[in-house]
């Protein structure tokens, strides 16, 4: 079952180019930026009264959304169909997969439909790239992969606009120290954006989290591990908030919302031992008052609101670059 | 085959605008050059000609009929159209015409912006080998160059705008 | 069926025997060494000019899929998988489907398998009823109907009251006990290893304390009921050392390890590969490093294959899903061979963790070649190369993370009983 893939990594053609993105990890730092650089003139098309560029014309982008998104799924669509794409639908929670029917019957079925791009969600980490290798040991590689978030493992195109919004904000990289916060261990936003962060040359990434919300080895992700936020903060330009789900409560990770409001909340005290221009950041959506204080979130220095717009411009640029490889 | 004279650009810019002054309303014609020789051109027009609306710009990457083959250009800027498209005079600027692929794009990428009232074209350069039925309206210079060949605007440290010869 | 095998280099560790001997094969058993016995003239020779002639291979954990698993594996296919690796007799856990706690389905397996030219099968009898956890199984009617130890397959008996009593109960006749240890609860939900892999990988762990917290209970709990216990598929370094230190303080407890943990660590993961899902899961390098020096020095007495076939839908899937196991009943000679050079130990030695210590552990007068064993022997060319492919598998498991390898070791003849079982090219029954 195994696939050579060229040069090792599955998400590159033999030409060294983007044919599918499944994660940040393993990506050379040109290609993160060519991505990014490709990412900002569609933020403009945003502007025009015909918000459309042919560039997908007739192609046929399916988002097979195996995990309940409603928003991630919309910033997809909407991407898509400012590139002209055709846009499918697929819920599979709540169709085929409850009949029986395996994860790679669902993707054959669906390739016959003469698919051109998949978007996938899926709570098991690694599932895109099974469905990724599936396509090539099927001879249809033309068939590029969106990984829109697996399991725990990657959501590669939040941890690109990520990057872009601080890139709009801060410019350059290696002047900053990052701190992500919040569920380090559930999270596949967070691993995104610390490959990202790194690869990128952020000279120092913090993750700050009760020792519950972190991997056992996280210190061999190349991060500098606080688990007391006062002095995490301290000199951040970047502050990068996770959100909490309330399953962690139920698995004896945490006691309360409250008591982690309490430690790892982010309040308007808190964020000023971080520098006075530091940018505050959530991919949303926000438990307000769980890890964010609403006067942080709705304040001046949040940019959350950016994060959004950048994102469809980020998700255009990634699908524009795979449909044309 | 012996090698062309290559025209002098400046002067061209200059035997444009006089061909296009009595045409052209300095309140009401707004003018578009396409990245990057068009955009030179147009700079030089704007003020020849004394326009009063601002500037546009386009970058016809995204509307490039080759992306199947050839995939996503890789330095795609934004296009920048700062006025109402509608009802427009608009003048596509551009230094030297051939197939008209890239004339049909940046036409497609301006009606992504509203519906102007009429849209004309001015060229530095026709070096023939049309394509598509596309035609400037304004053109002080032509000469026939065989398909390896390509004709290219300059621009150096100092401003001055010249015609280089390329092989493709 | 008198059989002459020649020319061979006669490997007996039971013996420490390492020379050019001829064997000589009568009635079912070793009627010579070296020399016949008088009058003896073969009915069948057999060349192992460049080979080794050794006792037939002990495979302590495999897989059979009977009964219940028909879909994965059978006996006929996994028997054949089973000579055609040079195994002779092997031990299949109680985890069927149902479980082997009764004594009629344990009569019925050891019935069919009791065929010429399957290799012998040893059942283990579940240790409670349904492998539930709750109420003891009928041992001395178990062990009867031919099951040779009891233990849990991989799950685990979660009320420490009912295990002490079942190793109470087991030790009364003295049974052995073979258990995986691994605590009920750390590591529940856990798929790989909870290390530097799992944390890049997004994939949740199983912590090292998750098999040391068990290992202590089983320990102090055999030392409470004097039960004799074998500690199945150990994964961790921190594991190991805790078996050692008991030994040292007088309790004779056994342990193995498996093929895969001996030559994998986490990084083989890669890119979610499914072959890699297994329980024990592939830890840290550090952790393969001292289990395959444990092997050498004896520490782990036994190499078992864990033979576990799984179908082809059962592993594509994303790895959190994916069915647990990899087949190995061929892997265990070439996968022995190749850890052997690796460590630069004698062929013997090597040998030894797969026939005479298992037999050891078993507690039977099997795994050597003296005069009047029986006539289960392995020859094999230890210079041939054995390529890992779905077609050169005659298991019906084609799951292995050696998938497209090539490993030092083909198997030339099996004989089970004095019979010629397998002869390079086909199984013969």
């Amino acid at each position: 079952m195994s696939v050579t893939t060229h040069g090792g990594n599955p998400q590159l053609n033999r030409h060294g180019e983007l044919n599918h993105l499944i994660t940040i990890e393993g990506l050379p730092r040109d290609v993160l930026t060519r991505i990014l650089d490709t990412a900002a003139p569609f933020t403009e098309v945003a502007e025009r009264e015909v918000k459309k560029l042919p560039l997908l014309r007739g192609k046929s982008v399916f988002n097979l959304f195996f995990e309940n998104s409603t928003r991630t799924r919309t910033t997809f669509e909407i991407a898509a169909k400012r590139l002209s794409a055709d846009v499918i639908n697929l819920n599979i929670s709540t169709s085929s997969a409850n009949k029986g029917e395996t994860l790679l019957d669902t993707v054959d079925n669906l390739a016959a439909m003469q698919a051109d791009m998949f978007v996938v969600r899926h709570a098991s980490s690694g599932a895109p790239y099974l469905i990724a290798q599936h396509l090539a040991a099927t001879g249809r590689d033309h068939i590029h992969v969106v990984n829109a978030g697996d399991g725990r493992h990657a959501h590669p195109t939040q941890g690109l606009l990520d990057m872009y919004t601080i890139r709009h904000f801060k410019k350059d990289f290696t002047r900053l120290t990052v701190a992500v916060v919040g569920d380090i261990l559930h999270s596949r936003v967070a691993r995104s954006q610390i490959h990202a962060l790194k690869t990128l040359g952020v000279p120092e990434v913090r993750v700050i989290a009760p020792k519950t919300l972190l991997p056992a080895a996280v210190d061999r992700l190349g991060v500098r591990v606080f688990n007391d936020m006062q002095e995490g903060l301290r000199g951040v330009d970047v502050v990068m908030m996770l959100r909490l789900q309330n399953e962690r409560m139920q698995g004896a990770l945490l006691p309360s919302t409250q008591e982690f409001f309490k430690s790892w909340g982010l309040t308007p005290e808190k964020l000023a031992l971080a520098k006075p221009d530091a940018i505050v950041m959530h991919p949303g959506p926000m438990n307000r008052g769980v890890e964010i204080d609403s006067a942080v979130a709705d304040g001046r220095q949040a940019v959350i609101l950016p994060q959004v717009t950048f994102g469809i411009a980020v998700r255009m640029a990634v699908m524009a670059m795979l449909g044309g490889n | 085959m012996p090698i062309p004279q290559l025209p002098d650009a400046e002067a061209l810019c200059g035997a444009l605008a006089d061909a296009m002054r009595p045409h052209v309303d300095a309140s009401a014609t707004a003018l578009v050059g396409i990245h990057t020789g068009g955009v030179w051109i147009a700079e030089r027009l704007h003020a020849a000609l004394g326009l009063k609306i601002a500037l546009g710009s386009i970058d016809v990457s995204f509307h490039r009929d080759d992306y199947n083959q050839r995939g996503l250009h890789a330095n795609a800027r934004s296009s920048q159209i700062p006025f109402d498209v509608d009802g427009a005079h608009i003048v596509i600027v551009d230094d030297v015409l051939y197939t008209g692929r890239t004339i049909r794009a940046a036409m497609n990428e301006i009606f992504d912006y509203g519906r102007p009232g009429r849209v004309d074209l001015a060229v530095l350069s026709d070096r023939g080998g049309r394509e598509l039925p596309v035609a400037p309206t304004w053109c002080p210079h032509a000469l026939s160059l065989p398909v390896a060949q390509m004709l290219a605007l300059e621009r150096s440290d100092d401003g001055r705008l010249s015609f280089r010869l390329m092989e493709k | 069926m008198k059989i002459h095998i020649k020319n061979g280099r006669l490997i007996d560790p039971a013996s420490a025997t390492d020379r050019a001997l001829d064997l000589f094969i009568g009635a079912g058993r070793v009627v010579g060494i070296g020399t016949p016995p008088a009058g003896f003239e073969a009915n069948s020779v057999l060349d192992a000019s460049g080979c080794v002639v050794c006792p037939g291979l002990i495979d302590l954990s495999a897989r059979l899929r009977e009964p219940g698993f028909e879909y994965k594996a059978t006996l006929e296919s996994e028997m054949a998988a089973a000579v055609a690796g040079g195994v002779t007799r092997l031990v299949c856990p109680p985890d069927t489907d149902p479980p082997l706690d009764e004594p009629g389905l344990v009569e019925m397996l050891t019935h069919r398998a009791r065929h010429p030219g399957f290799a012998h099968v040893h059942p283990m009898g579940a240790l409670t009823i349904g492998l539930a956890g709750e109420r003891l199984t009928e041992m001395a009617e178990l062990a009867e109907a031919g099951c040779i130890s009891f233990g849990q397959a991989n799950r685990t008996i979660v009320d420490t009251q009912v295990l002490m009593r079942a190793m109470q109960y087991a030790a009364t006749f003295d049974f052995p006990v073979w258990l995986q240890p691994q605590d009920p609860f750390l590591g529940k939900r856990g798929v790989a290893h909870d290390g530097e892999v799992a944390a890049r990988l997004g994939l949740p762990g199983i912590p090292v304390v998750a098999e040391t917290i068990a290992i202590a209970a089983l320990v102090n709990l055999a030392r409470a009921t004097g039960a004799r216990l074998h500690l199945r598929r150990l994964s961790s370094a921190e594991g190991l050392a805790m078996v050692v230190a008991a030994r040292e303080s007088g309790l004779p407890i056994s342990c193995d390890v498996t093929i895969n943990n001996l030559h994998l660590s986490e990084h083989d993961i890669a890119w979610f590969d499914p072959h890699t899902r297994l329980d024990p899961p592939l830890r840290a390098a550090a952790d393969r490093e001292a289990l395959r020096a444990g092997l050498a020095s004896g520490a782990v007495d036994v190499l078992c294959s864990d033979h576990t076939p799984v179908d082809d839908d059962g592993k594509q899937m994303p790895f959190e899903e994916a069915e647990v196991g990899a087949t190995g009943l061929e892997l265990l000679l070439p996968m022995t061979l190749k850890w052997a050079a690796e460590m630069k130990l004698p062929l013997a030695t090597a040998l030894a963790r797969i026939t005479a210590d298992p037999a050891r552990v078993l507690g039977i007068d099997s795994g050597c070649l003296k005069l009047g064993a029986a006539a289960d022997i392995c020859v094999f060319d230890p210079a041939a190369e054995y390529v890992v492919s779905r077609e050169n598998l005659k298991s019906q498991g084609k799951n292995t993370p050696f998938l497209g390898k090539a490993f030092p070791g083909r198997v030339r003849y099996t004989l089970i009983d004095g019979r010629l079982a397998w002869d390079g090219t086909g199984t013969l029954s």
